[in-house]
């Protein structure tokens, strides 16, 4: 019965056009492709056109007609970047802080969202909205008492104050969440429970091993998102200590902008995050699509 | 038979209370350093607080905010805020729309464009910033030069309200249309192909299956990608502030022709130190994106779903 739905209909005669079937079919045709290929194009343009700057001696950037491949000038420039300014410090500094709030952000939500999707305990449902109005209040908005406290603690202008109030996020905890509520079969943690499992040995023996895909994802976004931050880290941290995004922000801001340099440290800037794009491109577009909308 | 009795004590100790233990750490970082400073916006703004004058704090009841609705800086920041929301929003949507539509293709490499429509998303605001103001540049950028070579003179893109604001809406634009497109993709999928096929026997052509199906299908999503677009572009900072960087740099322009308001709290705050100004145009600002959230929900919502 089968074979013979999936055997190819003959064209009727005066049946709709090459073009109206296509469409049927959502089969993309050249022109799909054409502009497919020029947003391609646009999306990766700048950044494209940032590395030609850094890889160009610095009389490229004023020439007309603009100079559009890469020469050989790279290191001459990267060199140059970290001669001007400490941007050594500020790599270090970077992945420090994106390393630990990365590791931070996933251990936290990973066990608030088991406890949410797995455990029962009174007042859930209400921690758990609340976790989610939460997500859309722009916490940037109460940046000046942020500030005041960290001046009280003593901890302005160190790496420290940036990383604390990045270390747990409503996004990872709900994230989370909607993963173990589809994963974990309540009844394999049930299987356990009724062998006298703790439910921190159940989180570290049975949930944990099964978050590791969503686990990975959310460590992505919130390294990307970390390495990228820039208003808080801008306002706390002196110019003497900065994080990669903040220096470039000083470097930028100079008398007159020299614009080789600077682009050349923006590209520095973006390896890392380009470098784990490239590696697991797919799995960003995937939890993009699946996880960042269910609200 | 001791034994037995503490394993049960463990059991009940361990389903009724542990589950506080593992949702406690986010309460408590999340209590302390990010829902107690946004409360704590408001208390600051009813005072007189500046950290150059005086380490004192008095209250003034509501001066700050009637200080605010007298300041021509104030009311310039916010209609720029307003302008950018707009130039911002709407082309992002109605992009990623089509984007997502041309994604929904048949398409071979598929992941590579997904890829590739996302890139922007991933690069830092800072370093993006930077690279588009030297495109955007008056003598040397590649964008004069393209309007060049169609016979146009140069434009100071930084100079003017309008080209200032169209310079920083492409900015936005560039870094978000792709993240909005790949969550319409991702809707677009679930509508069911027969939809498309009965539409085409009827003799629909693909605008109209696309304006007659899968816009009105997407509307819970229309109206989820423009509330969370627009709490976003209420309070673009980094933009304005790179745009133009230097000593001056939080004013937004020589003539503050695109200082929003998010870039005027971080003049008040950052640079004059005055806590108490600062915060409550951080009040104002909260209302105001909730009241244009409001009105991006109204009109989102009558998209005509049949």
């Amino acid at each position: 019965m089968t074979a013979v739905l999936e055997r190819p209909a003959p064209a009727p005669p005066a049946g709709p056009s090459a073009r109206a079937r296509r469409l049927a079919r959502r089969v993309a045709g050249p022109w799909t492709y054409a502009a497919l290929i020029a947003i391609l194009a646009g999306s990766a343009f700048p950044v494209y056109w940032s590395f030609v700057v850094s890889s160009q001696t610095p009389d490229a950037i004023d020439s007309m007609p603009p100079v559009l491949v890469p020469g050989g000038n790279l290191f001459a420039n990267i060199a140059r970047v970290f001669d001007t300014t400490d941007f050594a410090l500020a790599l270090m500094n970077s992945i420090f802080v994106s390393g630990t709030v990365t590791i931070s952000v996933v251990l936290f939500s990973t066990l608030a969202g088991f406890a949410f999707a797995k455990l029962k305990f009174r007042g859930r449902n209400v921690l758990l909205l609340l976790i989610i109005g939460t997500q859309a209040i722009p916490t940037e908005l109460g940046i000046i008492p942020l500030y005041m406290m960290m001046a009280e603690f003593g901890w302005a202008g160190e790496i420290h104050a940036v990383i604390v109030p990045g270390l747990v996020t409503a996004f990872g905890v709900f994230f989370m969440r909607q993963y173990f509520e589809r994963a974990i079969p309540d009844e394999l943690l049930e299987a356990g429970r009724m062998d006298g499992c703790h439910s921190l040995r159940l989180f570290w023996h049975v949930a944990l091993p099964a978050a590791r895909p969503a686990a990975a994802v959310l460590g992505l976004f919130t390294f990307m998102q970390a390495w990228n931050d820039f208003f808080w880290p801008l306002v706390v941290l002196t110019p003497e200590n900065p994080t990669v995004q903040t220096a470039l922000s000083t470097l930028a801001s100079g008398y007159t902008t020299d614009y080789t340099l600077v682009l050349t440290a923006a590209t520095i800037g973006t390896v890392p995050v380009l470098a784990v794009f490239l590696l697991f491109g797919r799995q960003i577009v995937g939890g993009i699509m699946s996880g960042a909308v269910k609200g | 038979m001791a034994v037995i009795d503490k394993t049960v004590r463990r059991h009940r100790w361990d389903t009724k209370f542990a589950p506080y233990g593992y949702v406690a750490p986010y309460f408590l970082i999340f209590g302390v350093f990010g829902l107690f400073p946004l409360l704590y916006t408001i208390w600051v703004s009813l005072q007189d607080r500046n950290l150059l004058e005086s380490d004192a704090a008095t209250f003034v009841w509501f001066d700050n905010y009637a200080a605010l609705m007298a300041d021509p800086y104030f009311w310039n920041a916010m209609g720029n805020t307003l302008s950018l929301w707009l130039l911002t929003t709407v082309p992002q949507i109605l992009f990623a729309l089509v984007i997502a539509q041309l994604l929904n293709r048949k398409v071979r490499t598929r992941t590579l464009f997904r890829m590739g429509v996302i890139l922007p998303n991933i690069t830092s605001v800072a370093a993006v910033t930077i690279i588009f103001a030297q495109l955007f540049g008056r003598d040397f950028g590649l964008f004069n030069w393209l309007l060049g070579l169609f016979g146009a003179g140069q434009i100071d893109w930084q100079a003017g309200t309008a080209t200032s604001h169209i310079a920083i809406a492409v900015m936005v634009v560039w870094r978000w249309t792709g993240y909005h497109a790949l969550i319409f993709l991702a809707s677009m999928q679930a509508i069911s192909p027969s939809l498309y096929e009965a539409a085409t026997l009827d003799g629909a052509n693909g605008r109209q299956q696309f304006w007659r199906i899968t816009v009105p299908l997407l509307r819970p999503q229309i109206i989820f990608t423009t509330i969370i677009a627009t709490t976003g572009n209420m309070r673009l900072l980094a933009e304005p502030l790179l745009f133009n960087p230097g000593a001056a740099a939080a004013t937004g322009g020589s003539d503050r022709q695109f200082q929003t308001a998010a870039l005027y709290l971080y003049e008040q705050g950052f640079t004059k130190y005055d806590f108490g100004y600062s915060s409550s145009i951080a009040v104002v600002l909260a209302i105001a994106t909730v009241v244009v959230a409001g009105f991006g929900y109204l009109v989102t919502k009558r998209i005509r779903t049949e």
